[in-house]
């Protein structure tokens, strides 16, 4: 469990039944906040994070030392503007970034979850932290916005709460995993489970730590968030420090002792339990299952104002799959806005400094904001 | 603004739903949504034009009017406009029933190729017509299917449309057009502007 004194934890008494038939409270979700709440409480924007982000949206990671995972994106002056709206994002429940997650005690046994923890979906990550909204008083938030597992958890919030938003900006994402999304978090998780030192999940007593299996899923999924081109582009077929290849199964080439590195870097902050529940919750996320198949159905109840945002070199959640979401939601006359980013930069499109992308979110923010 | 845009205008009621194809830079949706309180979308091929529209405040889906069309239900709009977009397409008759299915009514714009300055530039020079509504060269104009109003006209008959106003455009001037100042009309117009149901 992190207990790093920086992390802001909210306590919630309200108890929670999870879509496994479980219920869980007096439960903790970590968030941050930035910017300022008006008076009017009318500038909020509720941000969720991705697979393996967390709550420090901007700024330097109080934790990790990093830049924040969207810091192109939120901040002073920027798309997101922190002057402006109010930024609240938290860890999503799961996660190990301070929210309830299997490195928490399990109440009745006074020892670490792992995988006792309950599997959890989307839709419980979204429905704990709507308690944030009481927290601070809002009764409506003037966005929601996030990319990849963070687009999954905007769609759900307006199918939750359709009162509760203005506008939503789901990114690269999908309303449904598909089974090649499904596919490649097993392969992830097969990594974790398989490597001799997870024990059954129960590594955390065992004083060990999974990380070969950790950092292979990493390994995997990395290669998903970036395209063909842009691997080609920045690696090509160059070498790792040396003249010549070795003959040998060192890491010979840049690609490879790239993602030696990535791996490396993600074990020290992320934990494999919490890898593999929140893979688990977007295998499970299919967002129409609930109105057999019709994804408008999800919608009805909104008057959100939608921006569909996805990038051309994503194949992860490509292109198509976002604009089903926009042909849903147009079936119903909802209203919705959407385009489809030039970029050579993959899934991680969204993530990165896409000027494209950051400027259509400030303008839509910018107008959405003026006319509310 | 283009005179074309504020006759378009005139033909709209207010506080209606309207769907804006092939709407560009979003300078006829803005001022229909200023003017008139209508509920306005837009469908655009183009990225940098979806992304001026995002700049306005407006609605659009980035989109091929040939193919997303589809996704909106029958008769989702009151108005859909077309505006010097339909003789782009491969399949225009495809789009204007699309049009007519998502749309109660629909209005549609056409550059007229039987213009006097069409008809003269062809037959002095002998070479394909540049005129300010058709301003490409033959190799690298989006035209494919070129017609003149009359040709519109007969196909919105031959396909059983009814044709609720048809409007000429000259410069500054409108005027309406009907059977027996068809020809007339067809000579002497720059755009063709119709309001039609299927």
């Amino acid at each position: 469990m992190n207990t790093n004194k920086n992390i802001k934890t909210l306590i919630v008494k309200k108890s929670l039944r999870l879509d496994c038939g479980k219920t869980i409270n007096n439960y903790p979700i970590a968030y941050e906040t930035y910017g300022a709440l008006n008076e009017k409480k009318d500038n909020a924007i509720l941000v969720f994070h991705a697979l393996t982000g967390d709550q420090f949206v901007t700024g330097k990671n109080p934790v990790t030392k990093k830049d924040g995972w969207w810091s192109y994106l939120v901040g002073p002056d920027k798309a997101i503007d922190t002057n402006k709206y109010f930024v609240i994002c938290s860890n999503v429940i799961g996660g190990c970034m301070g929210s309830y997650g299997p490195s928490h005690n399990d109440p009745n046994t006074q020892e670490v979850f792992g995988i006792n923890f309950p599997v959890i979906t989307i839709n419980d990550m979204v429905n704990a932290q709507e308690n944030l909204l009481d927290h601070f008083g809002i009764d409506k938030l003037f966005s929601v916005a996030g990319g990849s597992m963070g687009g999954m958890q905007v769609l759900q919030f307006v199918s939750n709460f359709p009162e509760k938003t203005k506008t939503a900006i789901p990114i690269a994402c999908t309303s449904s995993h598909s089974a090649q999304n499904i596919a490649l978090n097993e392969l992830g998780r097969q990594a974790i489970t398989a490597d001799s030192n997870w024990k059954e999940g129960n590594y955390l007593s065992k004083d060990t730590n999974p990380n070969k299996g950790l950092a292979v899923a990493r390994m995997a999924a990395h290669i998903t968030y970036l395209s063909k081109k842009g691997l080609q582009e920045k690696f090509g077929r160059k070498l790792q420090e040396r003249e010549d290849l070795k003959f040998s199964f060192d890491a010979d080439f840049q690609i490879e002792s790239y993602l030696r590195y990535q791996g490396s870097v993600f074990v020290d902050r992320f934990d494999a339990n919490s890898y593999l529940y929140i893979t688990r919750a977007m295998d499970y996320f299919d967002l129409s299952r609930k109105f057999k198949g019709n994804l408008s159905e999800a919608f009805k109840k909104t008057k959100a104002k939608f921006f569909i945002i996805s990038f051309t070199s994503d194949w992860l959640y490509p292109t198509q799959e976002n604009k089903d979401i926009v042909i849903a939601l147009n079936s119903i006359g909802a209203d919705v806005g959407f385009v489809e980013i030039e970029s050579d930069k993959g899934h991680d499109s969204f993530l990165l400094d896409v000027p494209d992308f950051l400027s259509a979110v400030k303008n839509f923010l910018e107008k959405s904001y003026l006319n509310s | 603004m283009k005179n074309e845009f504020k006759v378009i205008a005139d033909l709209i009621e207010k506080d209606k739903r309207v769907l804006d194809v092939g709407c560009s830079d979003g300078t006829l949706m803005k001022f229909l949504k200023d003017n008139k309180n209508v509920n306005i979308r837009g469908l655009e091929i183009s990225k940098d034009k979806v992304q001026k529209c995002i700049a306005k405040g407006l609605t659009v889906i980035e989109g091929n009017a040939e193919k997303d069309l589809v996704q909106f239900p029958n008769k989702a709009f009151d108005y859909v406009i077309l505006s010097q977009t339909l003789q782009a397409f491969l399949d225009p008759e495809l789009v204007l029933n699309e049009l007519l299915r998502v749309g109660k009514k629909a209005i549609v714009t056409i550059p007229n190729f039987g213009y006097w300055k069409v008809r003269f530039h062809l037959l002095t020079k002998g070479t394909m017509p540049i005129t300010k509504t058709l301003p490409d060269m033959w190799y690298n104009t989006p035209n494919l299917h070129m017609c003149t109003i009359k040709d519109f006209v007969h196909f919105t008959r031959s396909r059983n449309f009814k044709i609720f106003k048809s409007l000429a455009l000259n410069n500054d001037s409108i005027s309406l057009i009907n059977k027996s100042n068809l020809g007339f009309k067809n000579f002497f117009s720059d755009l063709g502007i119709f309001l039609i149901e299927k």
